[in-house]
């Protein structure tokens, strides 16, 4: 465990502080996109580590986000920050009862019926869009703030990325503190190591996954709006970002916070700077990475160890 | 020992287990079927050989997850390594007799399976769903970039395959050869599936399945079976994608890409998984209703299959067959039940 930890951050600080001398344009806007990387997979980290539910569909959560911060910005005139927060409770409460009407229903059941059940979620996230909203691509009216320049002192850069970074590190914090310090991230953490004796010491399961998986699909609601400027939003968003938010929680771990912001920063950073640099070839390597790093720690960099 | 061989009629649970590997009338019925179907529409051959096809790569994706329980999402890496085999060799000018090409789809798609079954089943669960994910997507971005060999974005066109045996021509208009020439192959694969999956070792697969732990106690080799498991379902999987690769006469990432995976997987649990017919019910089911809907609704098409999919994890985990199995029950409830997947 030690070791794969330090071993880990050995290696991020090695590359951070090369990148800071060679390239500083690149680790910004690798740790920005990595910053969005982890908010939106952190839900899906918790929710699988704590239910063991295969859920595919948490990217349908993230797009249903992002189109909710567009629409109420465009049409109902909210401000960008307010719109975000908007995403976030609907998000939540649609997942809350997508959660207790079907996902509970396949708690118990193979991972291919959780599979093929989030996979029809997608679909039916996707078409829905498609009639309410149509097939375009919708692009984020950004506020002016956040546009332009922002002077760093050693270095200009995007403002929108330099916020992102700031948005990213306090949630990490906000979500590390909650998780560690509170009694409900408490129960999240006894129910993720061993569900039953949870259970039987009182917690009320039914409600903390229902709690559980509300805030996590809020947050992929969350970085789905602050994504969008990137990541684009389209009614495929969720099936083209699938498998890159699950590699970030397989290679961080299931149901481990901290474990998530590194990978999801690592791979933020790695995409970032083979697409900038090996522009033909660079999601080869982040699959490579993802199977050579899975293989060696099957669960995740940062979970137990076999 | 004694009641069952004193006894005049042996106990029903041996009876099923003698005799669940015979073949029983209705196993002919897919066949007359298929050849019917030739007779019957001679302008819709091309679209009956994707579905032989489709079929071929269910039943290869069937031995695996149906009776093995490996549950994977990357299933078409072995149908596009076999897709792309036939057709390097093919436009290289390498080789490009029908019959042996197959054959060599077959032996690369295995060899991957082989190797990769070797490593990634290592793990289990999510942890492999992930790795055979990330394998193919691996795969389909090596294809993209190896421009020179596999054409890259653009796929290989124009593959020249001569006629089968110097007698029957390949044309991609009146496909009567393809069609012909597929159904043989997937007869041939499904006699060769059929047999593995009734075998003792097709026993111990579902063994395995079941209960795991169990197959390791009472000291079955569990990881060397699913990877001899996994290298024979690849290289079905291998000589589909070569058929798909010589009845269209191309190859491109379509062969490897998630969106076939999907679908193969969709494809099978419609049908009903670990069943071998499921793979052709869902087939045709499947591919009928995608030819008539998906082009004139596109998004309804999508809005359907979502439901579809959520219905059949939720109420219906048999499929088309399981809702029937579960009729016959119904209307016969003296007969033997036979063990389905959970």
């Amino acid at each position: 465990m030690g070791y794969a930890r330090w071993g880990a951050f050995g290696l991020l600080a090695l590359v951070v502080l090369a990148l800071l001398v060679t390239d500083p344009d690149a680790l910004l806007g690798g740790v920005a996109a990595g910053m969005v990387l982890f908010i939106v997979s952190v839900g899906l980290s918790v929710t699988m580590g704590l239910m063991g539910f295969a859920n595919l569909a948490h990217g349908a959560f993230a797009m249903l986000g992002g189109y909710i911060v567009v629409l109420s910005m465009r049409n109902l005139g909210v401000g960008f920050i307010p719109a975000l927060g908007i995403a976030f409770l609907l998000t939540a409460m649609i997942s809350m009862v997508f959660e207790r009407l079907l996902y509970s229903r396949l708690y118990r059941a193979g991972e291919l019926d959780q599979v093929l059940f989030t996979i029809g979620i997608i679909f039916v996230f996707m078409a829905t869009l498609t009639l309410v909203v149509g097939p375009e691509s919708q692009p984020i009216p950004l506020p002016d703030a956040l546009r332009g320049q922002f002077d760093l002192g050693f270095l200009q850069y995007r403002t929108y990325s330099v916020f992102l970074i700031v948005v990213g590190i306090a949630i990490a914090f906000g979500l590390w503190l909650g998780f560690e310090r509170t009694r409900f991230g408490a129960q999240i953490r006894a129910a993720v190591d061993n569900r039953r004796m949870a259970e039987a010491l009182g917690i009320n399961i039914d409600r903390l996954f229902a709690l559980t998986f509300g805030f996590g699909s809020g947050m992929a609601a969350l970085g789905g709006g602050l994504g969008a400027e990137f990541l684009g939003l389209d009614p495929n968003y969720a099936l083209k970002y699938l498998v890159i938010f699950l590699i970030v929680v397989a290679v961080g771990g299931l149901g481990k916070i901290t474990g998530v912001f590194y990978a999801a920063l690592l791979i933020g950073v790695l995409d970032f700077l083979l697409k900038k640099h090996v522009p033909q070839g660079g999601t080869v390597f982040v699959y490579a990475l993802a199977i050579l790093l899975l293989l060696w720690r099957p669960n995740g960099l940062f979970g137990k160890s076999a | 020992m004694s009641s069952l061989s004193t006894s005049a009629s042996p106990a029903p649970a041996t009876n099923a287990l003698v005799s669940r590997h015979q073949l029983r009338w209705w196993e002919l019925l897919p066949w007359l079927l298929a050849v019917a179907y030739f007779f019957m529409f001679p302008t819709y051959l091309g679209f009956g050989t994707e579905i032989l096809i489709m079929v071929l790569f269910a039943i290869s994706l069937d031995m695996a997850l149906g009776y093995a329980g490996i549950i994977t999402l990357g299933h078409a890496a072995f149908f596009g390594a076999g897709a792309y085999t036939v057709g390097m060799l093919a436009h290289h000018g390498i080789w490009n007799e029908p019959l042996s090409s197959l054959l060599a789809a077959a032996v690369v798609a295995a060899m991957l399976g082989f190797v990769s079954g070797l490593v990634l089943l290592r793990t289990v669960g999510l942890t492999f769903l992930m790795l055979t994910l990330c394998f193919m997507l691996l795969l389909e971005e090596s294809a993209n970039l190896a421009q020179e060999f596999t054409g890259g974005f653009d796929g290989l066109t124009g593959i020249t395959i001569p006629p089968l045996f110097g007698l029957f021509e390949f044309n991609p208009l009146f496909p009567t050869t393809q069609y012909l020439y597929a159904l043989a192959i997937l007869f041939l694969c499904f006699l060769f599936a059929r047999m593995v999956v009734y075998s003792p070792f097709g026993q111990s697969l579902t063994g395995i399945r079941e209960n795991t732990l169990r197959m390791h106690a009472v000291g079955a080799p569990v990881r060397m079976r699913l990877v001899l498991c996994y290298t024979m379902s690849a290289a079905l999987a291998g000589i589909a994608g070569g058929l798909w690769a010589q009845a269209n006469a191309y190859v491109n990432l379509s062969t490897l890409s998630l969106d076939r995976a999907a679908t193969v997987l969709i494809i099978l649990v419609l049908g009903g998984y670990g069943r071998l017919y499921g793979a052709v019910i869902g087939a045709i089911t499947y591919l009928v209703l995608a030819h008539y809907l998906s082009k004139a609704y596109p998004t309804a098409w999508q809005l359907g299959l979502g439901l579809l999919l959520v219905g059949i994890a939720l109420f219906a985990r048999g499929g088309i067959l399981g809702i029937g199995e579960a009729l016959v029950q119904r209307f016969r409830p003296s007969t033997q039940r036979t063990p389905t997947p959970s």
